[in-house]
């Protein structure tokens, strides 16, 4: 079915993403030579979709690790149940086990939680799972070589129980929002793909597609205005995923056509600092309003 | 389909070496493992499609949005033969061995245009030394004051003072907590379960100590912004030995120097001998001694750096005299966005030391209520002052923004 980089456009649309070539090409690319996607871009271009996009069209389980500061091996990899431990030693102590049975029974497999990384590397399904690590440079360096370690091998061993090694390598895509550099050795392990904003003719098929409530002509005027202010030097400009709440806040509001009035009231929809709000009420209203109507149909 | 063979990823290797070769040449870091695997992924798609080609060829070999514009050049002017792009690249980056680059660039692109099939799969590796660490961009501007200056010697006394005064310094302002854990001796906020059940084996599954963990303190990353405008002259080479001592010592720290416009000069000290040190940053900044716009400066930091070096609780040293030339509205909006990504923001003013000193500067009353410490930086006994105050700074309260 994807095989190739036109099937994987196609059927990216049947799940209701609208992917530029070379987004699509680079999610071939990862599909045939089984390595992981690396996906870099601003917040809100659709970086996280993708992976869950791609597990529906896959029919395989989405498996999300959410990074942190601090993210450790127990939340990421693998945690015993300490105080089902603590229950079954009293168990077994009061049924006169030795020290040996013990430790074999409660370091066994039914007292240990997977975490999402285990659980993707233990998939035994036909079909591999997705495995999402959302905002790798939210975690700390540390984590990062261990998760080197993990991309290269799929395996991870349990000092206890011993190496868990994945039968198919699960479908992996990390994402960073580039809030700080990550390791070049991940990168490399990885094929990268630095998301930019889309240009006119995508978004708005991004809009048409996503909240078909907006009429034609308020896509139109709604894409041509965050351009716009995509090109204002704001401390942060809006992502796609502000475009679509917009599109979607304009069409609750039954809004037909853009003016400098209702674009000042829903600001806040599309600006989430106060200054880039401020700035726009007082320079920009005019100019955005002009620009929208520049597309009146 | 089944894996490409070695033959048939033969038809683009030799091109694709020279290619990387290029891209080397440039800056950007590239091994050969991943020419191959490259080689191995064109055999997947179809050529035909020149968009295609492109989009393979990047998928491998950048790795950072600041490399596609350089790779877009290169990818112009090898694969679509464009001689003249050549030119334009040394216009638009001034990398440090622009020159050179060029030349190489040329040569390159002879080879190829010879169609020498020279390719040789050992090189590559040994390429890929530190020169990306130099990869600090920007822009000649014809406005600027274009003055370059040497450093004369800093004695050694000297500067073994300030590098031990620096140390304490930045030794009680570093500790933050982290949500990792660590075992404790002591009665702490978390039980250890883990280490308590393993103990508790050899007790016939009887716990008889509870253990602890508590939370790791990490160093806090330190960045550090200096004014290099004509007003701070008599000052700046001390400054920058505070600099070099501060990335020497191996913490996490950022340094900035700023005049008419922001550089990043972290990469360059981080070379060993001070010397070479300071030449390499006299050659970086062109804007020794001019004037100061401060606001611009900070707006430059604020929309390029301020989210890649930020996190994690940074603390943020201004060094300035607060002499500027340029918007003052502009310098309080900054201001105001650097403090509330900051969680300490400390100006330090080499002229706050004479006695009867008054922040009348504008630049200065611009600043002022953003920032949390004011402190004055005029020699080393401030130096050693400064230290002793910073280090009851992280308990003591943060002014609030006004």
């Amino acid at each position: 079915m994807l095989d190739s980089i036109d099937s994987v456009h196609k059927a990216l649309l049947g799940e209701r993403y609208v992917a530029e070539r070379g987004l699509a090409t680079v999610i071939f690319l990862a599909l045939r030579m089984g390595r992981p996607l690396f996906l870099e871009g601003e917040a809100g271009v659709g970086k996280t979709e993708v992976a869950k996009v791609l597990s529906n069209l896959l029919g395989t389980r989405l498996i999300r690790l959410q990074c942190y500061e601090g993210l450790d091996v127990h939340s990421a990899v693998y945690e015993w149940a300490y105080s089902r431990q603590i229950l079954h030693l009293r168990l077994l102590d009061a049924s006169g086990a030795t020290r040996e049975e013990m430790e074999r029974d409660i370091y066994s497999r039914d007292f240990l939680l997977s975490r999402p990384l285990l659980q993707a590397i233990e998939n035994n399904a036909e079909q591999v799972p997705v495995l999402l690590i959302d905002e790798v440079d939210r975690a700390d360096e540390e984590f990062e070589s261990f998760l080197l370690e993990v991309l290269s091998d799929f395996q991870i061993t349990i000092p206890e129980i011993g190496t868990i090694r994945a039968a198919q390598p699960p479908v992996v895509v990390i994402t960073s929002n580039r809030t700080r550099e990550v390791h070049d050795a991940l990168k490399r392990r990885c094929l990268y793909h630095w998301i930019d904003y889309p240009d006119f003719q995508t978004e708005y098929e991004i809009v048409r597609l996503k909240v078909p409530g907006a009429s034609e002509q308020l896509s139109y005027q709604v894409v041509a205005a965050v351009q716009a202010l995509r090109t204002a030097e704001l401390f942060k400009p809006p992502g796609v995923a502000e475009t679509l709440d917009w599109a979607t806040a304009l069409t609750i509001m039954d809004t037909q056509e853009l003016d400098e009035q209702i674009i000042g009231d829903t600001l806040g929809v599309l600006l989430k600092y106060q200054d880039d709000v401020q700035r726009v009420q007082s320079e920009l209203l005019q100019e955005l309003a002009r620009r929208a109507h520049a597309y009146r149909g | 389909m089944p894996m490409p063979t070695v033959a048939d990823r033969g038809l683009f290797l030799p091109n694709l070496l020279h290619f990387g070769r290029l891209l080397r040449q440039l800056g950007v870091r590239i091994s050969t493992r991943e020419i191959y695997d490259l080689a191995d992924a064109l055999t997947t798609i179809d050529l035909a499609r020149q968009d295609d080609f492109y989009h393979t060829l990047r998928a491998f070999l950048v790795h950072s949005p600041d490399e596609i514009e350089l790779f877009d050049r290169a990818f112009d002017l090898f694969w679509r033969g464009r001689i003249e792009l050549a030119l334009e690249l040394g216009l638009g980056y001034v990398r440090a061995a622009e020159q050179e680059t060029l030349d190489e660039l040329e040569q390159s692109e002879q080879r190829v245009l010879r169609g020498a099939g020279d390719s040789d799969p050992g090189d590559g590796d040994a390429e890929e030394d530190g020169k990306a660490e130099t990869g600090v961009t920007g822009t000649y501007s014809a406005a600027e004051v274009l003055r370059r200056k040497r450093f004369e010697d800093f004695s050694e006394e000297e500067f073994e003072m300030a590098r031990r005064v620096i140390r304490s310094l930045v030794w009680q302002i570093d500790e933050r907590l982290t949500r990792r854990q660590v075992r404790a001796s002591k009665r702490a906020a978390t039980l250890d379960l883990p280490r308590a059940i393993r103990e508790s084996m050899k007790q016939g599954g009887e716990i008889v100590r509870l253990r602890w963990r508590r939370r790791k303190t990490r160093p806090r990353p330190l960045v550090v912004l200096c004014d290099v405008s004509g007003s701070m002259e008599r000052y700046s080479r001390l400054f920058l030995h505070f600099m070099y001592a501060l990335v020497q010592e191996g913490r996490r720290v950022e340094t900035f120097v700023f005049g008419t416009r922001l550089t990043r000069i972290t990469p360059a000290l981080r070379h060993r001998d001070v010397d070479a040190v300071l030449d390499r940053v006299a050659d970086l900044v062109m804007d020794w001694s001019g004037g100061t716009r401060i606001g611009e400066s900070l707006r430059a930091f604020n929309y390029v750096w301020s989210r890649r070096v930020l996190g994690r609780g940074a603390v943020v040293i201004i060094i300035s005299d607060g002499w500027d030339r340029g918007d003052v509205d502009l310098l309080s909006r900054e201001m105001a966005r650097l403090h509330r990504s900051a969680s300490r923001l400390i100006w330090l003013n080499p002229l706050a030391g004479a006695p009867d000193y008054q922040p009348l500067v504008r630049g200065i009353r611009a600043a002022l209520p953003h920032v949390d410490d004011f402190l004055p930086f005029h020699n080393l006994e401030a130096l050693e002052a400064l230290a002793r105050r910073l280090g009851t700074l992280t308990t003591s309260a943060r002014r609030t923004p006004s």
